[in-house]
């Protein structure tokens, strides 16, 4: 039953989160004393002591955990150390800003990225092609603080166009989008111009091409649909690095998002706060990889198929 | 035997379609080579025209050439491809793309693979239908839902809205004859339809083809190895080897009494029931 793979689906994801709540926790206690940072080391014992037993940090690492499930359980993600705020509160007024440079880098690197390998792919070994493909290697392997400081230089100090740091205006947008977008389209642009150049030798593109479909059609509504779903797959993958890229992209340019929060909450030992971003971005990669999940099914009639009886 | 009384090639004034001298080439990583040499023969009006011959010897490139679809690393560099009072080898893409599956209809040797797996055998038989007729959306339907019955398919309702996984290489076979013949083309190219499927399935596609040339009074050039088919099909035989054509005829002569080396050959080569051993014997004595 279709009703039934999606169970085991989200009950695969919680676990997921399990096991990812349960490893931050070991590795954030492993790191150090969260007090220790907050405080600084001229402080008294005294002062250490109370912040200890306000935080529940006195008691046996065992009850701390169950503790800190329960509350999770309970949607309760504890108190951000540094600044005494609730952590999901701390996150909602960063996620708007992530969330915006995100949706536009990604747009940008998905647009650019399967055009440019569509593009690549119908003109195989040829200069066009080329060209295309050393963009994109260029494009993933350049690193993304590099390419940010560079476009930086030149497009904010050199010819004074675009605005360096913050998100205030779509203009403050261009820069991080286009950074992180170029990786993003590098990485599109490669898998699709292979799955095209696989697909695109196919039988059915060469009987539609025999009963007269012109080529643009032939492209975009017999072969693209077939080579969706490695596409689609690497997407889904993405999506990740959304995150990864965000933090370091969100520190260049200045921006108030997820990204530099993580940063900031890990170098003060903030541990709500880290625990909190993690779950946040776990639950983003399980919903990520369910949707993908979902859309090979609406692409694919065979797995709908197999969806169906398994 | 049907087609006795054809004339030999090049005599008949009902020539639908003239190979003359078409000779096409391949760009490969050790270099140019030709694969068709100086290629000619002729295809009536309303017969069918069997092209045979062993693998690689240039059947299937000849077929591709007519509806110009010889792979990119292939080029035509001599020769004439007449249909319809054009020069099909000399004809633009988009002059191309109006004859494809409207003047000339073509079916392929692996029917699952031909049909796209991710749209409905209606939409593909509908995209025919609307590429190169103007019948409306509800008339294009009605005429699939015809297309399928007259292919002998039950149930074309439900067909139409089932994909290619849902189909047996044999129905996926009629459905890609039903789509090639939706725009009632004057030829039906056939590379080695039957190939891939069963010798009992071989033989209703077989039927169902004899059937709708008869119907529809279209000619065939139908491409295959197997002189068993050619027997059953056949007007006119061209048989190539090597990329030039080594014997032109009416079927009925060139299956009893072969002039050329190679085809007497390829006759000797097929198991026969009346004479067992002698066969072999004599060709493994030399």
């Amino acid at each position: 039953m279709l009703g039934r793979h999606y169970l085991t689906k989200i009950v695969r994801g919680l676990l997921t989160i399990w096991i990812i709540v349960t490893f931050t926790f070991i590795a954030l206690n492993l790191s150090g004393d969260p007090v220790d940072a907050l405080v600084g080391d001229q402080a008294s014992p005294e002062v250490i002591a109370h912040y200890r037993e306000k935080f529940g940090l006195d008691r046996p690492l065992w009850q701390q955990y169950l503790a800190y499930l329960g509350s999770i359980a309970q949607g309760d993600f504890g108190l951000s150390l540094s600044d005494q705020q609730p952590a999901v509160s701390l996150i909602a007024a960063a996620l708007p800003h992530t969330l915006r440079l995100g949706l536009l880098a990604f747009s940008v690197g998905l647009l650019l990225g399967i055009g440019l390998g569509i593009v690549a792919a119908l003109n195989r070994n040829r200069p066009i092609d080329r060209f295309v493909m050393s963009f994109a290697v260029l494009g993933f392997s350049l690193p993304n603080f590099f390419l940010g400081i560079l476009l930086i230089l030149l497009f904010s100090l050199h010819w004074r166009l675009l605005p360096s740091s913050g998100d205030a205006t779509i203009w403050h947008l261009i820069l991080p989008a286009v950074t992180l977008g170029t990786h993003f389209a590098g990485t599109f642009a490669r898998f699709t111009r292979s799955a095209m150049l696989e697909v695109l030798n196919k039988q059915y593109v060469v009987a539609a091409r025999a009963k007269g479909v012109p080529r643009p059609r032939r492209v975009l509504w017999h072969a693209l649909p077939n080579a969706a779903i490695p596409i689609i797959t690497i997407i889904g993958l993405k999506l990740g690095d959304l995150v990864a890229g965000s933090i370091i992209v969100e520190t260049v340019f200045a921006v108030p998002g997820v990204g530099r929060l993580l940063v900031n909450a890990v170098t003060s030992r903030d541990f709500a706060l880290v625990q909190a971003i993690l779950i946040m971005v776990s639950i983003t990669m399980i919903l990520a990889n369910l949707a993908v999940d979902v859309i090979y099914t609406l692409i694919d009639p065979r797995m709908r198929a197999a969806r169906a009886e398994s | 035997m049907t087609g006795m009384t054809i004339a030999e090639p090049g005599e008949g004034k009902n020539t639908l379609l003239a190979v003359e001298d078409l000779t096409v080439g391949f760009r490969t990583a050790r270099g140019y080579a030709d694969v068709l040499h100086a290629v000619s023969f002729r295809v009536e009006q309303g017969r069918t025209t069997c092209v045979v011959g062993e693998s690689g010897s240039g059947k299937s490139v000849t077929c591709q050439a007519i509806l110009g679809l010889v792979p990119r690393n292939g080029r035509r560099t001599g020769g004439r491809i007449l249909f319809a009072g054009m020069d099909l080898a000399a004809a633009d893409e988009a002059t191309l793309e109006r004859i494809r599956g409207r003047g000339i209809g073509m079916v392929f040797q692996d029917p699952l693979g031909s049909l796209n797996p991710l749209h409905t055998v209606g939409a593909q038989l509908r995209e025919t239908l609307r590429l190169h007729t103007d019948l409306s959306e509800l008339q294009r339907q009605k005429r699939a839902l015809d297309l399928l019955a007259m292919v002998g398919i039950p149930e074309p309702e439900q067909r139409l809205a089932s994909y290619v996984h849902q189909f047996s290489g044999g129905m996926a076979q009629r459905i890609m004859i039903a789509m090639a013949l939706a725009c009632e083309p004057q030829l039906l190219i056939a590379d080695e339809p039957t190939t891939a499927l069963d010798v009992t399935i071989q033989a209703q596609i077989l039927d169902l083809l004899n059937r709708l040339k008869a119907e529809l009074g279209m000619a065939i050039l139908f491409i295959t190895h197997d002189l068993g088919v050619v027997a059953e099909m056949a007007d006119t035989v061209v048989v190539m080897r090597h990329g030039r054509v080594v014997e032109t005829g009416p079927a009925a002569r060139v299956l009893s009494a072969p002039e050329a080396p190679y085809t007497q050959t390829l006759l000797a080569a097929m198991p026969r029931l009346d004479v067992a051993a002698p066969v072999y014997r004599q060709r493994s004595a030399r």
